[in-house]
């Protein structure tokens, strides 16, 4: 088979061997990045959580987890603002998280409870968080992306500079839909930041089993789309990218994407590591890229730097901890939707 | 514009009709824009959006690339996003390639997010059947898509529904599926003023009163049934005609309250017969009267199940004529005759 002789075209991005080292950081930093580790350790933390309510079984809505990917989320939110309008796929949690959402309404929201971020109605895969401007998940692949690219039209004929975002995965760029929106953005110039979280999996298969390249960013080459490609699980590396194409985007520059290249240490759904989708994972590949993780790689280059301890970051670690066992607690505890929510959500208007 | 304002008297076509629909919103409601494939081209979608783009400007009449899943999802985007965008598909055929968007999408975003979100996007797509188009640009597919709860499905028969249930459609903050056909565009009609009115408020109507039998169409077919009901009542045989208009969600309370008092019910329908929509009507009657109330079984003329023709030979015996409704209607009511 042709894949045989297939190379990666990510120059390294994709060799969990490379890009290894800590964090460079400067001390002006220190404070912020703190806040931004913290938000990753949110993240990890209520996806670990929510891979325990799944084994449990007390969690039963097919739950995705982007452990090891939190760093995109976190490095492209940074750049946002509410007022800007992002959607999300079905690996969504770390986006609506990093946005402001919170552990307790996304994780109620995973139990299915009326408390929950779509009071119950959604579950994992259909988060929603308005006033921090995430307008909504699906777990159709591909289907946020041109909705994305609506929401940058509707973002150009109001006037104004707020753009639009789409999270999707590698696999999205396989759907016809994601070439039709490019085009549909470069003709039309929106203001879209189209941000492919590049795992090189989609579902069980790796994408040397699905594409010629793994480099995503060549498609907007083709579409005349400005993109970046950059490291994944390097916070400042995301947010140097995102800062430079969002930038652009609102300064009235048109689309642009940019390709994260990452690794989920979980399989496509649930909590396991060894197996993804009925597959068993080569280990030491999961092993190897945990030894590239975003956190551990912020933590080290703060403690480098010395703007923290390893003390201090021990007790961060706790404290996100407790905060997120309260969050489950307080979810389990709240109630399930009305039985009327089935019938009266179906349509908006009523006679 | 239209060059100048019609004579109180003068007639309107229902192609006309569907263009002040959207010069009204487009003149009236700042949040709406229209966008699909052909709108800056004068004959794609016959008379009813002559012109538009030169009116309200190519920012709003928005002519586009040939992707129909990504302009449909778009248009769901920017509705999210509190605008209300129609998007014109000019062939039904063609929308088939944004279903997504429509069924997956637009459909379910209000209630699996919890009633958080609208998506106050009409899709507009134009059955075009017969002259020899064939099996992929005539297809009326009403049916498939009334099945999916929180998309409304809206037919428009009469010259004032083919504006007013458009405005309608619009100002509706739910996704709406608008359909019209082609062979209803030279329809003509004095045009009322136009109204604003709730689509939730909106369903089936009578639009010729009987005693002697119900005949129920959509669309074109209600067309069908109104003139098979002149042909009718020139034999002396009296029938009552209703207009379907709202196909999802679908109250059949009008025609619960016909066939009650005729005992006869025929449905026309130009979709096809196998889980069909003519069947659906004919089950809303059957669950929920009495048998003994039905004089005659209840009937549908439908399309065979097979996929248009284009030779225009096998085209004539496709489709279904207002002959072809008066003569089943005669056939029902013979029944009457030969039992009494």
């Amino acid at each position: 088979m042709s894949h045989r002789h297939w190379q990666s075209e990510l120059a390294g991005l994709a060799d969990p061997a490379q890009y290894t080292a800590p964090l460079v950081i400067e001390a002006a930093q220190g404070t912020r990045l703190m806040g931004l580790l913290r938000s990753m350790l949110v993240i990890r933390h209520t996806e670990d959580q929510i891979g325990q309510l799944v084994v449990a079984g007390l969690a039963r809505t097919p739950c995705h987890l982007g452990i090891g990917q939190e760093a995109v989320a976190v490095g492209v939110a940074t750049q946002l603002r509410t007022t800007d309008r992002v959607f999300g796929n079905h690996r969504s949690h770390a986006h609506f998280l990093a946005l402001g959402g919170t552990p307790t309404s996304l994780i109620a929201e995973v139990l299915g409870k009326a408390s929950g971020t779509s009071r119950g109605m959604g579950g994992s895969m259909h988060l929603f968080g308005r006033e921090f401007g995430f307008h909504g998940s699906v777990p159709i692949v591909g289907a946020t992306i041109p909705i994305a690219t609506g929401a940058a039209l509707a973002a150009k004929l109001d006037g104004g500079d707020s753009v639009a975002v789409a999270f999707f995965g590698d696999g999205a760029t396989e759907e016809g839909v994601f070439h039709e929106s490019m085009n549909l953005a470069a003709v039309h110039d929106l203001p879209v930041l189209f941000v492919c979280e590049n795992n090189l999996f989609s579902s069980h298969l790796d994408i040397e089993l699905r594409q010629p390249s793994d480099r995503i960013s060549r498609y907007a080459e083709a579409h005349r789309v400005r993109s970046l490609t950059v490291d994944g699980n390097d916070l400042l590396a995301v947010e140097a990218a995102a800062n430079a194409l969002i930038t652009g985007i609102r300064q009235g520059a048109g689309p642009a994407l940019l390709e994260a290249v990452t690794y989920r240490f979980r399989g496509h759904v649930g909590p396991n590591e060894d197996i993804d989708v009925g597959v068993h994972r080569r280990m030491a590949d999961v092993s190897a890229w945990k030894r590239r993780c975003p956190i551990k790689r912020l933590s080290e280059g703060l403690l480098a730097a010395g703007i923290v301890s390893g003390d201090e970051l021990a007790a961060l670690e706790r404290e996100v901890v407790a905060k997120i066992t309260d969050a489950v607690t307080l979810a389990r505890r709240a109630d399930y939707p009305d039985p009327s929510a089935l019938h009266d959500l179906v349509y908006a208007c009523r006679p | 514009m239209n060059s100048q304002p019609p004579a109180a008297s003068t007639e309107t076509s229902y192609g006309e009709a569907i263009r002040a629909g959207f010069v009204h919103l487009l003149s009236s409601h700042r949040e709406v824009f229209a966008i699909g494939q052909g709108l800056w081209s004068p004959w794609y979608v016959g008379n009813s959006m002559t012109d538009l783009d030169k009116l309200f400007g190519k920012a709003r009449v928005i002519d586009t690339p040939v992707s129909e899943l990504a302009c449909t999802g778009a248009a769901v985007g920017a509705a999210l996003c509190g605008y209300r965008p129609i998007v014109i598909h000019p062939r039904m055929d063609f929308m088939v390639l944004a279903a997504d968007q429509i069924i997956n999408q637009a459909a379910k975003w209000h209630h699996m997010l919890g009633g958080q979100a609208i998506a106050p996007v009409t899709i507009r797509a134009i059955i075009n059947r017969g002259g020899e188009q064939g099996a992929q640009h005539s297809q009326a597919l009403h049916a498939w898509f009334a099945h999916i709860p929180g998309l409304r499905v809206v037919m428009p028969s009469s010259v004032a529904d083919a504006r007013d249930l458009l405005v309608a459609s619009v100002l509706c903050d739910d996704p709406v599926l608008y359909i019209d056909d082609r062979w209803l565009y030279e329809r003509k009609a004095v045009l009322p003023a136009v109204s604003e009115r709730p689509l939730a408020a909106e369903g089936p109507r009578v639009v010729r009163s009987g005693t002697d039998i119900t005949l129920v169409g959509a669309g074109y077919s209600s067309w069908l049934c109104e003139q098979a009901a002149e042909i009718l009542a020139a034999e002396g045989l009296d029938a009552e005609v209703i207009d379907v208009r709202v196909l999802n969600p679908f109250d059949p309370a009008v025609i619960l309250a016909s066939v009650s008092r005729t005992g006869r019910l025929c449905v026309v329908d130009g979709g096809w017969r196998n889980a069909g929509w003519a069947g659906e009507v004919i089950a809303s009657v059957a669950e929920a009267l009495d048998p003994r109330q039905l004089k005659s079984s209840p009937r549908r003329i439908t399309l065979p199940n097979a996929p248009a023709p284009t030779s225009r030979m096998l085209e004539a015996d496709y489709y279904i004529d207002a002959g072809h409704v008066a003569a089943a209607a005669r056939t029902m009511l013979a029944a009457r005759e030969t039992a009494s």
